[in-house]
């Protein structure tokens, strides 16, 4: 089914950027409600790419994906993405959705990983896998409660480590996640910040909406890109994508994110 | 033109979140955790990932360190401070205003060798008329005036703005000075910017 009218979407993405970065945060705001119209959100299409993607026979062993198992059993997407990241007992490992399709792509259809990861993130002309299987597969939790485990020891292990990460000061600006995301009510500039310190309505809001299609940057994105985007900010290196501090970071945001609502892909400025 | 849509609100879950609370982290597996994250940094960037002395105690006491340990970070961050050989602390405020607009600068998206600039509009509120400002730090409007333009409050400007942890431990403000993202006489011009009667930043 298709979701997108491709009109209206190309009107908005043309309108709506500027006039976010000059209006006020209410007016910011009421653009974020406007646009979280899922009939007017290209980040349908990454869902429509992801699914055909999915069920593609793909790599040397010519196999689909549809027997990757994403935490509830070979192939059931239904819920899955509510429950990630997860302790998975065959790789041994706590892994968000990116990791273990990765590690799926490997086991199951022996692909070609390389060029997975060299298109990790999309741009102009290059559409991203990961991104469109995330899109897809997240969406199949649309309307369910964010609910990440923390049973397993390595799961409060990773969710301990995540936590240590968000308070972790490095670098020239002396940057810790907690120095823009530790306070409510804050801004940078004119931006609003999330505080992740605590359970609440803001990390749920946050991790209930992503992957989400950014206006500003014409693509679906994936939580990954966005931790990669604010360690940029906080004057890092590009932190390694599908690296288990990221997921670890993810598990910490989630944890306080329990109970969110999942409405994904979310648009976005 | 404006695009009307019909918004669906983003609903979020009225579930009271009841995480267990789990231990902390070893710290030498947070930092394992770390340098696997950043195994790919490029050899100059490397440098970057490992904490100081004040970068650790600050993370590990969740930037509450307790009051001895608070004291030690204030003296051995003054001790950082190096002021201008001729003791004149006050530059060219205009520029110092650019500067304090400038978030450019040490970002892996950066092209190599852009200036920095000091990005203080990110966290502060200076000259009132810049409605786009940050609330991360407290305003700075009027500040000049408020300490009646001493010249001894020009030393603890630029004091502040060298290495803000040398007077508050812990403080979210970057150590400009200390960590070589602003040089000498950028900090003199921001300390103008403050500090000089005709800045905008003290206008009436
Ligand atoms: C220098 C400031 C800064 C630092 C440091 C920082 N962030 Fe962010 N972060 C931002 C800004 C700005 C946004 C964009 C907010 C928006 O668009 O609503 C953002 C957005 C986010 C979002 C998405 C919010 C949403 O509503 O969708 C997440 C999640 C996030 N940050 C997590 C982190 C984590 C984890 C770290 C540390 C690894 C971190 N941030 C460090 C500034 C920062
Ligand atoms: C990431 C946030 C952040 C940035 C960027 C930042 N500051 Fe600050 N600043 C703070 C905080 C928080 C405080 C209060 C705690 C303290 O005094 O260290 C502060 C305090 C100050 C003070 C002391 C205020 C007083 O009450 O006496 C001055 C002066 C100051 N900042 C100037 C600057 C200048 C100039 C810049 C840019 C070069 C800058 N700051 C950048 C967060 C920031």
């Amino acid at each position: 089914m298709r979701w997108v009218s491709i009109s209206l979407l190309l009107l908005l993405v043309a309108v709506v950027p500027v006039a976010a970065q000059e209006e006020s945060e209410k007016e910011i705001e009421r653009y974020r409600s406007m646009i979280a119209d899922p009939m007017a959100n290209p980040g349908y299409l990454a869902v429509d790419r992801g699914e055909k993607l999915w069920t593609a026979a793909r790599g040397t062993k010519n196999v689909s994906l549809e027997r990757c198992d994403l935490g509830l059993g070979a192939g059931v997407l239904e819920g899955a993405y509510a429950k990630l990241p997860r302790y998975f007992a065959d790789a041994d490992r706590v892994m968000d959705l990116e990791q273990r399709l990765f590690f799926c792509m490997r086991a199951l259809q022996d692909l070609d990983t390389k060029d997975v990861v060299a298109r990790r993130f999309g741009g102009p002309g290059k559409t991203s896998d990961m991104e469109d299987l995330v899109a897809f597969i997240a969406n199949k939790s649309q309307g369910m409660k964010l609910a990440v485990p923390l049973t397993h020891p390595k799961e409060r292990e990773t969710r301990a480590i995540g936590e240590a990460m968000f308070f972790r000061r490095s670098a020239i600006n002396d940057f810790s996640c907690a120095t823009c995301h530790g306070e409510d009510g804050r801004r940078i500039r004119l931006q609003a910040l999330p505080n992740f310190t605590k359970p609440g309505p803001e990390a749920r809001e946050t991790m209930g909406s992503w992957p989400t299609y950014r206006v500003s940057q014409s693509q679906t994105r994936t939580m990954q890109h966005r931790l990669w985007d604010c360690y940029r900010q906080m004057r890092m290196p590009g932190p390694d994508y599908l690296s288990d501090g990221l997921t670890a970071l993810t598990v910490f945001l989630a944890s306080n994110a329990e109970g969110a609502t999942i409405a994904v892909p979310s648009i976005k400025r | 033109m404006r695009v009307v849509l019909i918004a669906i609100p983003v609903l979020s879950g009225f579930l009271a979140a009841a995480h267990a609370e789990t231990p902390r982290a070893d710290p030498a597996l947070v930092e394992k955790t770390v340098a696997a994250t950043f195994s790919q940094a490029p050899e100059a960037w490397r440098a970057r990932v490992v904490q100081d002395e004040t970068q650790r105690q600050c993370s590990l006491s969740r930037n509450e360190p307790a009051p001895a340990e608070a004291a030690a970070i204030q003296a051995r961050e003054a001790g950082t401070i190096v002021y201008p050989a001729d003791g004149g602390v006050i530059g060219d405020w205009r520029r110092g205003a650019a500067i304090a607009q400038n978030g450019q600068g040490g970002q892996f998206s950066d092209a190599p060798g852009v200036a920095s600039g000091g990005n203080c509009y990110a966290c502060h509120q200076i000259d009132p008329k810049e409605i786009s400002h940050g609330t991360l730090g407290p305003t700075l409007a009027g500040y000049g005036k408020s300490r009646d333009f001493g010249a001894e409050a020009a030393r603890v400007v630029y004091a502040k703005i060298f290495n803000a942890q040398a007077t508050w431990a812990c403080s979210s403000m970057p150590r400009f000075g200390h960590n070589r993202v602003l040089n000498e006489q950028q900090i003199k011009d921001l300390t103008a910017y403050l500090m000089a009667r005709d800045s905008p930043v003290n206008a009436p």
